[in-house]
């Protein structure tokens, strides 16, 4: 069995108002040197078959329902 | 073809909220809607069930939520029935007959690749995106928008253009984006931009006007042939005066705004 993390940001240039957002709260609790916040979301699917076709298939995923390619890209990587 | 003959498909899956509304608006103007969920319309339901897409005159996708917008907004419904139902939907489309997207219809349609569709009815992954508002936040009030249409889409071909009507919305991700550089100009030139928020008495919109940060302050759009429309705010929930925000202090007509929206495709179908 293949654990795949499926990675999904938002492109550059897209604005990120759930980051920017995060960043201005964690400033006005006192955290200190708080540069750029991204929200990532992550998912992680096992997977019944090898490692490579595991990575594969994520791609699909990501390409049929979890990724937006307007907005955003996706990494697939194996744990 | 009568009214009553005008057979909705008011399309739902599992999660699906608002479609009520949308059934009522329907059947304000005549016609003759239907609830139908997903697995009726792909044959995975008891045979007394089972519907065919190609039985009904309109498609209309409520909104709300589905499936919890997890993943993203509409994402989930989308995906479903380009894998349940794709080819009798772009059948149903390339034969002209009238789509309707309202909030998170609307997020379906781009997701399903329906809207903005410059090349081909459908295109095989979303070439638009409803991102999340510039506010970050839902909102959730009423808006002013002006009907900018030229004539193309059906579902406005009862309101003049430049009028300016008052529709509710209710969401979190409004705003709409592209990466083709010429987006607003091809919606332009193909008269696909249908509404636009405005401010009061028709000022250019600001926020919390333009509530989302839509570029153009676009919210609504239909395909270069005009039978599909997509829209964020909701002209179902205002098909009389008495869910207009202002409805005790004006002398306004029974009638809401947004029966205008319904009446127009209403009269195409049965002239």
């Amino acid at each position: 069995m293949a654990i795949i993390e499926i990675r999904i940001e938002l492109k550059k240039g897209v604005a990120d108002p759930e980051g920017s957002n995060t960043k201005k709260t964690l400033e006005s609790l006192g955290f200190e040197g708080v540069g750029a916040v991204k929200c990532v979301k992550v998912f992680e699917v096992e997977l019944d078959m090898g490692v490579d076709e595991a990575v594969k298939a994520g791609e699909e995923m990501c390409r049929v329902l979890l990724a937006n390619p307007v907005i955003q890209s996706y990494t697939v990587t194996a744990r | 073809m009568k009214a009553e003959d005008v057979k909705v498909c008011v399309i739902r899956i599992e999660g699906t909220n608002c479609e009520d509304e949308m059934y009522q608006a329907f059947r304000m103007v005549g016609a003759s809607p239907e609830l139908v969920h997903l697995k009726q319309l792909a044959g995975k339901a008891p045979d007394h069930a089972k519907r065919n897409l190609e039985d009904y005159d309109i498609l209309a996708f409520p909104g709300g939520f589905s499936a919890g917008d997890y993943v993203r907004a509409g994402a989930i419904f989308a995906a479903r029935i380009k894998s349940d139902i794709g080819p009798q939907l772009r059948k149903f489309v390339e034969s002209e007959k009238p789509v309707l997207g309202v909030c998170n219809g609307f997020q379906t349609l781009v997701e399903l690749g329906l809207l903005p569709a410059f090349e081909g009815v459908m295109s095989e992954t979303p070439t638009a995106a409803l991102s999340t508002n510039d506010s970050g936040r839902f909102e959730c009030r009423p808006t002013y928008l002006r009907n900018d249409n030229r004539g193309n889409c059906i579902f406005t071909s009862e309101i003049k253009k430049g009028k300016i009507s008052m529709f509710p919305l209710a969401h979190a991700e409004g705003k709409l984006l592209s990466a083709d550089p010429r987006f607003l100009e091809k919606l332009e030139e193909n008269d696909q931009v249908v509404f636009r928020y405005v401010g009061p008495g028709g000022a250019k919109a600001v926020y919390p006007w333009n509530p989302n940060g839509s570029p153009s302050d676009i919210a609504g759009i239909c395909n270069p042939a005009g039978n599909v429309l997509g829209m964020m705010p909701h002209p179902e929930r205002v098909m009389t005066r008495y869910t207009h925000q202002d409805w005790t202090s004006c002398k306004g007509p029974e009638e809401g705004d947004g029966m205008a929206v319904f009446r127009s495709v209403m009269k195409k179908l049965t002239k």
